[in-house]
């Protein structure tokens, strides 16, 4: 792809600083977009890509430097200026009130507030021919909250395409697609592209930033640390430039499957609204290696990790726990059992926010471990959370602040260390280094790995199918709540396991069995 | 605007916000009493020395902290979990109607039975009043909010019918009144011949006991755990509903004991004015103490101050009494945005 | 009297509308505070303050219209309270309206024994009169059931309607909706969260003062302290019971209604010789707890209903 940089400068930044307190999430920042051109920001988590956005669309006014949309100073501080100068953003969290139809998502705002029609049908032929044009198929009238993940993102880019946006800023966009879901959307930007708009790329996949960009612009620390041409750099230099340092990602190897610890035996569990349940899925947990399961965020992911969390069980078929079929499953029962437990949202599931290090550290065996008769064993909780720290490089002033203070790195780092103290048997990750930076990452990648090699059976859960293609000994992959076969590390590409991910070969595994 | 988390809040932080919020409810007072006519300062003044300034004015204070301390005990302790017991001024009833069921004769007992028998009929009855409530929402996901308020005027009805039925008494002359406990099932006063009763000290040793429960038992954690953040405890293995019945039972425990202690401590028989507004009242106390079970007797013992005050200011000059509802009621608003101002930053973007 | 005559009485149903009324202007200013996300808790003692406000402005010399405008008006001065202190601020909803209620609650007695302080009954006003509406009031039942009432019991239906029309024909009810159920949706469209959210708990708040002053203005002619009588919070119920939607909440309050009448004239017959009046006034409060129960299970209710938002929060 060409540079374009003769083309007309269609946004600006020039010199943007913010601070937080003390934090200063962005540090003269300048840069230019142009025409019809694809920029990719890229840069890891907390390095300030959130709040640059944020400030372009008047959520947070700047300390200093100033915007400039098509040659006009943005005005800072309104939220609504840059809209109507035609920026149009898809967050990485989709913006879409459930309760409301496509199409009303879509005027959501578009007309003035003291309006007193909304013209549904116009509305809806209009939708009906961006759809078509762009290849953006959805149901102008159907209910937001029935849609599907993919189907949510094609209503955030009409959304962005109703307003004529000529700039499109795209969070994260891939993040919730299959490879070959992201492949289309690539194609209906390049469409867009050729129309004229403008595209920033937010991303820290980066195959599709030397797939998709003219342009990468590192952020780190708040900082423009570096501008490449994608034609002159490559996937290495870019990783570099964003961690700032050569990072090695640990170099797992393969390992062999010893005796298998847990099994599910043609399990279903309901449906949960939109969630796909389990569809009587067969899978076998083995010692000393690590299981990954890809997906599609939503298709049942939640289902599985529920149920081996002890949270729900089985509605038909049969659970093994080391070789025992379970009854009385809970919680606590989970615990009891050594499952090990390490939750998608360590904000809303893993820890209590207001409580401190010590009573978030306890909170899974404050019965069994750090009390006596019903009264609390406190200044045991104390030594122990003392060592947790210790041992698992928790960063903090002590075991008595409140955990909300701390990072996320931080915060996963004790729950790592809550539930692999006591060397459990079974592992259940559950996108363990999601928001990470990559220091982290690795972190939490390593001490699987080791719990790995001293015998544990882990499955690990992550729609980054990067993260599970280079940790897993055996891959499932996951669609509306049925489970693939097993496939050896190695032994797919990427778009193979896509296909499964988009629900192919399933009907074909069934006609097989039958 | 946005509000920023601030780290660690300096002690002015910690102070100066709540200071505030005390001033700005009595200078609404003091508005509202020049609007009516009175001297702010004389108004203050008299209450006072209404709530303090004799040995009687003192003794009625701390009387009438006695049922605020047990329901704004009741009311901490559910709120504390997020149980949003609303309707504590129903289990107060449900207590004095068990008091006055077992208290008025039907059973022969001695004082040193009689009395706890009472007492834990009383917290018994208000536990079982909020149990409903409590069941519903964990069973079938009702607001409890509403149920608690509704169960207040059910309730009422319902003694309302037993005072002019089963409980009547028969020498009442008509009005809806019960009959009068017998002596054995009467509190007695601390001190010989000064009206301050062993309720009292009861409320206070309540409120001791709710904060080594609070402090340091397995259970006073698990209820902060599941009020803090109900979906994580749940998922470290906490048995969440059972810990939300626990805490109604123990919430409408405390409130029945209001009811217990203000039929056998203070008025000796059941009428449809027992309680103007205690439950409710709890509300107040339990917010302004932070929902911490020592704070309650502290905000108790202000709370009653001002309303035993208020009440005899308002016999001295004009300034209606309800000054003191207005006080509270604005006290309250103000100390739930101080408290957040202690913890937060108010930011302009 | 049975049973089947007094359903089939004009009387029984005008009362049934009568009652209806003031639960109709609560229930949909309640409807309007959830949907846009906020519980209003205060809505018991805004009904009381509006029955007090309106009343009192009226025996001031106010015409009744005038009456109706300033507990309006009373009303959104209580919600601009409760909305700054549970929009931007974030407050926790449960306190912040039970604190209201208790505030204005307190705050019209106060008035009450201020303005009137020697007084041993209030005095009386002239309240609004019924209207028949030609022709249609001539029908058998259905006349004098539903058009010979009061012009504010018109102007209820009339509201709800238009509430309707707003919330689910305009671009502003599109953004009331949505701030209920996903506000970053909202801010996402450049829409301030918080002007959308306060706006409904002030508004919503005038719709339940004028709610409260339908008792005063037109069901009585006089104001007294415990005229509200928890309906504030049997709106609370209502709201849930009509699924957030306007025309099943005013179809629910008219139901409830006819039910509160139905209990008052069975008082009257061979069954209220036997059982004792306060089963009946329990009735009406058993009642909403039922329709809390039987609608628990709905998903109707607005996701983000109870939850602060805080732009810009990562």
């Amino acid at each position: 792809m060409s540079t374009t940089t003769e083309a007309q400068v269609v946004l600006r930044l020039q010199g943007i600083t913010k601070r937080f307190g003390p934090v200063t999430a962005n540090e003269e920042v300048s840069f230019d977009l142009h025409r019809g051109e694809v920029i990719a920001l890229l840069g890891e988590n907390g390095a300030g890509k959130t709040t640059l956005m944020n400030i372009l669309f008047g959520q947070y006014t700047a300390d200093a430097g100033e915007v400039e949309l098509f040659g006009q100073p943005l005005p800072p501080g309104a939220p609504r200026a840059a809209l109507d100068a035609g920026v149009g953003m898809v967050h990485q969290h989709f913006t879409l009130a459930d309760n409301l139809t496509v199409w009303e998502n879509i005027v959501l705002g578009v007309d003035d507030l003291s309006g007193l029609s909304l013209k549904p049908r116009e509305v809806k032929s209009r939708i009906r021919a961006l759809s078509e044009r762009f290849h953006l198929k959805v149901d102008p009238s159907a209910k937001v909250g029935r849609l599907t993940v993919g189907e949510r993102q094609r209503v955030e880019i009409l959304k962005a395409l109703y307003r004529d946006a000529k700039i499109l800023i795209l969070d994260e966009p891939t993040a919730v697609l299959t490879p070959q879901e992201a492949e289309a959307l690539f194609a209906t930007l390049e469409e867009a592209i050729a129309t004229g708009l403008s595209v920033i790329f937010i991303s820290h996949k980066l195959h599709e930033v030397m797939a998709i960009s003219h342009r990468v612009l590192v952020l780190r620390h708040g900082q423009l640390v570096a501008e490449r041409a994608t034609d002159s750099t490559n996937r290495e230099e870019l990783a570099a430039l964003m961690v700032g340092a050569e990072v090695a990602a640990p170099s797992i190897e393969s390992a062999a499957p010893g005796a298998p610890l847990l099994s599910l035996r043609e399990v279903s569990t309901p449906d949960h609204g939109a969630a796909p349940g389990l569809k009587s899925l067969n899978l076998t947990l083995a010692a000393g290696q690590i299981t990954g399961l890809a997906g599609v965020s939503g298709n049942g992911q939640a289902a599985l990790s529920d149920l081996l969390s002890g949270l729900i069980t089985p509605a038909s078929g049969e659970m093994m726990l080391a070789g025992q079929s379970i009854k009385n499953w809970s919680a606590r029962s989970a615990i009891a059992q050594g499952i090990a437990r390490i939750p998608e949202d360590r904000h809303k599931t893993g820890t209590i926010a207001d409580f401190d290090l010590t009573e978030n550290a306890i909170l899974e065996t404050y019965a069994s471990r750090f009390s006596r008769r019903g009264w609390m064993d406190w200044a045991r909780a104390r030594a122990f959370t003392k060592d947790l720290i210790q041992t698992y490089d928790v960063r903090c002033p002590g075991p008595d602040i409140r955990i909300r203070l701390l990072s996320g790195g931080n915060m996963q780092k004790l729950i790592l260390g809550r539930v692999l103290e006591e060397e459990p048997q079974i592992i259940l990750a559950n996108q363990p280094v999601r928001g990470l930076d990559i220091g982290a990452v690795n972190y939490v990648h390593e001490q699987l790995a080791k719990a790995r090699d001293r015998g544990a059976a882990v499955l690990l859960i992550s729609e980054d199918l990067d993260e599970i293609m280079q940790l897993s000994d055996v891959i499932h992959v996951i669609s509306e709540g049925r489970l693939s076969p097993g496939f050896a590390r190695g032994s797919m590409r990427p778009e193979e396991l896509g296909g499964w991910m988009a629900g192919h070969g399933f009907d074909a595994e069934a006609t097989d069995a039958a | 605007m946005r509000l920023e988390p601030i780290e660690a809040p300096s002690p002015a932080r910690r102070i100066v916000p709540p200071a505030l919020a005390m001033a700005a409810t009595f200078l609404v007072a003091a508005a509202l009493a020049l609007i009516a006519g009175g001297n702010p300062f004389a108004v203050f003044g008299l209450i006072l020395t209404g709530a303090f300034g004799s040995k009687f004015a003192l003794l009625e204070t701390l009387n009438s902290a006695t049922p605020l301390i047990f329901t704004g005990l009741a009311i901490a302790v559910a709120f504390r979990a997020k149980l949003w017991n609303i309707g504590a001024e129903a289990q107060l009833y449900a207590g004095a109607v068990l008091t006055v069921i077992l208290g008025t004769g039907a059973l022969g007992l001695p004082s040193y039975l009689m009395l706890p028998l009472c007492g834990l009929a009383a917290m018994l009855a208000g536990a079982l009043l909020l149990l409903g409530p409590a069941l519903l929402k964990t069973r079938l996901g009702v607001d409890e909010v509403v149920t608690t308020l509704l169960f207040n005027f059910i309730f009422l009805l319902f003694v309302s019918y037993l005072l002019e039925g089963p409980l009547k008494d028969p020498m009442g002359m008509g009005w809806p009144k019960s009959a009068r406990l017998t002596s054995e099932a009467r509190l007695p006063r601390i001190v010989e011949g000064l009206r301050l009763h062993w309720g009292f000290a009861l409320a206070l040793v309540a409120a001791l006991l709710v904060w080594v429960i609070n402090t340091r038992t397995t259970l006073g954690y698990e209820m902060r755990a599941v009020g803090q953040n109900a979906e994580a405890a749940g998922f470290a293995g906490i048995p969440v509903t059972r810990v939300i019945l626990k805490t109604a039972l123990l919430s409408g425990g405390l409130a029945g004991l209001a009811g217990f202690s203000e039929v056998s401590g203070l008025k000796g028989a059941l009428t449809l004015d027992l309680s103007p507004g205690f439950g409710y009242t709890g509300i107040v106390v339990a917010m302004l103490a932070l929902l911490h079970p020592l704070g309650v007797v502290l905000a108790a013992l202000f709370v009653a101050a001002i309303f035993v005050g208020a009440d005899s200011m308002s016999r001295a000059v004009g300034v209606p009494s309800y000054i003191a509802d207005i006080m509270l009621a604005s006290a309250l608003l103000f100390m739930v945005l101080a408290i957040l101002l202690t913890k937060f930053r108010v930011r302009r973007d | 009297m049975d049973l089947f005559d007094i359903l089939l009485s004009a009387s029984f149903w005008a009362a049934a509308i009568r009652i209806a009324s003031p639960l109709i202007f609560a229930t949909l200013g309640e409807l309007i505070c959830e949907r846009a996300g906020v519980l209003n808790l205060g809505i018991e003692g805004i009904m009381v303050a509006g029955a007090f406000a309106g009343w009192i402005a009226v025996w001031g010399g106010l015409p009744l219209w005038g009456g109706v405008a300033v507990a309006m008006i009373t009303g959104m001065m209580l919600g601009l309270v409760h909305s700054i202190l549970s929009v931007p601020f974030g407050l926790s909803q449960h306190v912040v309206g039970i604190g209201l209620t208790l505030l204005a609650t307190s705050l019209t007695f106060y008035t009450y024994r201020v303005v009137l302080p020697e007084v041993s009954s209030p005095p009386k006003i002239t309240a609004f009169q019924p209207y028949e509406i030609p022709l249609l009031s001539d029908l058998p039942i259905v006349g004098p059931a539903l058009f010979s009432q009061t012009p504010l019991t018109y102007a209820g239906f009339v509201l709800a309607g238009l509430t309707a029309v707003v919330l689910y024909r305009t671009p502003l009810g599109l953004a009331v909706r949505a701030a209920g159920e996903n506000p970053a949706a909202v801010a996402a469209q450049g829409l301030s969260v918080t002007a959308i959210r306060m706006g409904a708990v002030i508004v919503g708040s005038g719709f339940m003062a004028v709610g409260g002053a339908f008792l005063t203005l037109s069901a009585f002619d006089s104001f007294f302290f415990d005229m509200v009588n928890g309906r504030g919070w049997i709106c609370i119920a209502l709201v849930v019971f009509g699924a957030w939607k306007p025309g099943k909440a005013v179809l629910g309050a008219v139901l409830f209604a006819a039910f509160d009448a139905l209990q008052i004239r069975l008082q009257q017959t061979g069954i209220g010789a036997v059982v004792p009046y306060q089963v009946f006034l329990m009735l009406p409060y058993f009642l909403s707890i039922l329709a809390l129960v039987v609608m628990s299970r709905r998903a109707e209710i607005p996701a983000a209903l109870m939850v602060p938002f805080n732009k810009g929060e990562r």
